[in-house]
């Protein structure tokens, strides 16, 4: 087990050394990272004063040396918008959209898994086909619109729920519908599959020939077992939420690192934006070995695969 | 004669399920798909106006059926006068050249270290997946922002960043099938007479895996055209003024209380195509290789 646990931490540490390489040499192969930062009508003065600030006049090897040693520290540049430590600005910003992500997965899995297992029971029926269409609509729907149309609907004809921003309880109902809908597609066609292969095991037919009514027998024998799968997918759903809701929290101008990730895209705040990747990069490799840590523990095989 | 009959009865099942299933093509999704080829190529043709040009005084007209909207602009205009209908023809035309570069890298980047890692195995195999799953469990779509800025947007950055996100995908599939491919007796035949191991990958392995390639690109031309809108949207895909659909439904947003047509349409289109690809690609996938459906 522990040399499981060594192993996988090693993997993960070496996919951040090679993400901020890749960060490192992204800034430098397309030019002097100075002329991102700097804008258009900057003068010559302007640009060596920035380069010296930067230490960006140094031989390569000392910048690279600098910047992982600041990367160590925590030290990950000063944002240009904000003009304060970029790492700074980010936590500012991480409860905010840990909360929203929170209530965002918590509600997916409240809706797919009653609807992927009503899908697997009532198989082929008029249930089934309805979730089918409702997954493969889900799956096409593009999560930026659908926001857009639910702020249309909801905030601007109806009056019912406010559009953007955070406040009350009814500030998360749209930008959570919007987060965890294309969960949900995916999500409930997964539970419908596995609950369907566990419903055709031995044990499950033991349990029916036992006499045991359809309620016990989808409830504890067929449900536990169908959930392993979802419950192991759960680092993959989370690097997903963290990636959908950037788009989610531009859509409804909500405080957090994804709304802070497109303000680095769209004002060019380079450091911002090297910094909030390898942030949110630390905590999806973190949430992703924590997963598969505890998944070693439950089952014995995968520490050996 | 025992011998010979089995393969004529299964020839037979084949060719009943061939006709079966290519009896319930799914024409739905054919046709939009056609049609969305046809705009795309024919663009300058089918729009009615330039798409990029300019004109205030015609600012923000309903569609055509609304109050107010006229017969010169069918789906509207924009903020800044541009006909709605021409945005949305020659948009079709980014998201179609988006997702065949995107689509041609990322799929022949993962083909070849799919079937390199799964014919080689051993040390290249195992290092060469820890690679794979350390950019599938990674939100890649980081890094695709991270290249918008660092490289400036476009379409060369727009491929490549759509490259990085789906070529593991590929792989991973395309390895599995490897896997099961290089234990038949052709491979171990070609081996004893002397082919190297290029030439088996190139003219004996790959040939058997073109299906499943075939269906996986087929399968990811949604979700490619997604990623692409997405980006389009998050002012990290096109630039403008060149229409995208995901850049059309951020322009429209600062405008949806008073002219809801401006981001609702492109986000129909989108969708409208994405589902049909989709659907075309389940078909094709249960037609040509049915065993992908856990993937």
């Amino acid at each position: 087990m522990q040399r499981f646990i060594i192993r996988r931490l090693a993997q993960s540490l070496i996919v951040l050394v090679v993400l901020a390489l890749v960060i490192f040499a992204l800034a430098r192969v397309t030019g002097n990272p100075a002329d991102l930062l700097l804008p258009e009508d900057a003068s010559r003065d302007d640009r060596e004063h920035l380069l010296k600030a930067l230490g960006l006049d140094r031989p390569l090897h000392e910048q690279l040396a600098r910047y992982l040693k600041g990367a160590i520290t925590g030290d990950l540049g000063t944002s240009i918008r904000y003009r304060k430590p970029a790492v700074e600005v980010f936590f500012e910003r991480l409860p905010n959209t840990l909360t929203l992500v929170g209530i965002a997965l918590a509600s997916a899995v409240a809706v797919s898994i009653p609807l992927g297992l009503l899908a697997a029971v009532y198989r082929g029926t008029i249930v089934d086909r309805l979730s089918g269409a409702i997954a493969v609509l889900g799956i096409a729907t593009p999560s930026f619109w659908l926001g857009v149309v639910l702020i249309y609907v909801f905030s601007i004809q109806l009056g019912w729920l406010p559009s953007a921003r955070m406040g009350g309880p009814l500030h998360y109902v749209l930008p959570t519908i919007t987060l965890a809908a294309f969960l949900v597609a995916g999500l409930m066609r997964l539970v419908r599959s596995s609950v369907l292969e566990v419903l055709d095991t031995e044990f499950v037919k033991l349990a029916r020939i036992k006499g045991l009514s359809q309620m016990v027998v989808i409830w504890k024998h067929a449900l536990r077992n169908a959930l392993i799968p979802v419950v192991t997918l759960f680092g993959v759903l989370f690097a997903l939420l963290v990636t959908g809701a950037i788009v989610t929290e531009t859509v409804f101008a909500w405080p957090g690192v994804g709304r802070l990730t497109y303000e680095a895209v769209i004002f060019r705040d380079y450091p911002l934006l090297q910094a909030v990747i390898l942030m949110k990069a630390i905590i999806v490799l973190g949430v992703n070995l924590c997963v598969d840590i505890l998944y070693a523990y439950l089952d014995p095989r995968v520490r050996y695969a | 004669m025992a011998i010979n009959a089995a393969p004529a009865v299964e020839l037979e099942v084949v060719e009943e399920r061939q006709r079966r299933d290519l009896g319930r093509l799914p024409w739905t999704s054919l046709v939009i798909i056609a049609v969305l080829v046809v705009v795309a190529v024919f663009a300058p043709l089918i729009a009615t106006h330039s798409p990029t040009e300019q004109s205030l005084p015609d600012k923000l007209k309903p569609p055509a059926w609304q109050e107010g909207g006229g017969r010169e602009h069918l789906l509207g205009t924009d903020m800044l006068g541009r006909d709605l209908f021409s945005r949305l023809v020659y948009g079709a035309r980014v998201s179609l050249t988006v997702a065949a570069f995107a689509l041609l890298s990322g799929g022949l980047i993962g083909l070849a270290v799919g079937i390199v890692a799964g014919y080689s195995g051993g040390k290249t195999d195992a290092f060469l997946m820890r690679v794979v799953d350390a950019t599938l469990t990674f939100p890649t779509i980081l890094i695709a922002l991270l290249l918008a800025v660092s490289l400036g947007a476009g379409l060369r950055t727009i491929v490549i960043a759509i490259t990085v996100i789906i070529w593991a995908r590929f792989a991973r599939v395309v390895r599995g099938e490897v896997l099961g491919v290089k234990t038949r007796d052709f491979v171990s035949l070609a081996r004893v007479h002397g082919c190297s191991h290029v030439r088996i990958m190139a003219i004996h392995i790959l040939p058997n895996v073109m299906n499943t390639f075939m269906v996986l690109l087929t399968l990811h031309i949604g979700f490619v055209i997604i990623v692409e809108a997405s980006l389009s949207f998050l002012g990290a895909g096109i630039p403008p003024p060149t229409p995208s659909w995901g850049q059309m439904v951020a322009d429209g947003r600062s405008h949806i209380a008073s002219a809801w047509w401006l981001a609702a349409l492109p986000g129909i289109a989108i969708m409208l195509v994405v589902l049909a690809f989709n659907l075309f690609g389940d078909w094709l996938r249960d037609w040509l290789d049915p065993r992908l459906r856990q993937v």
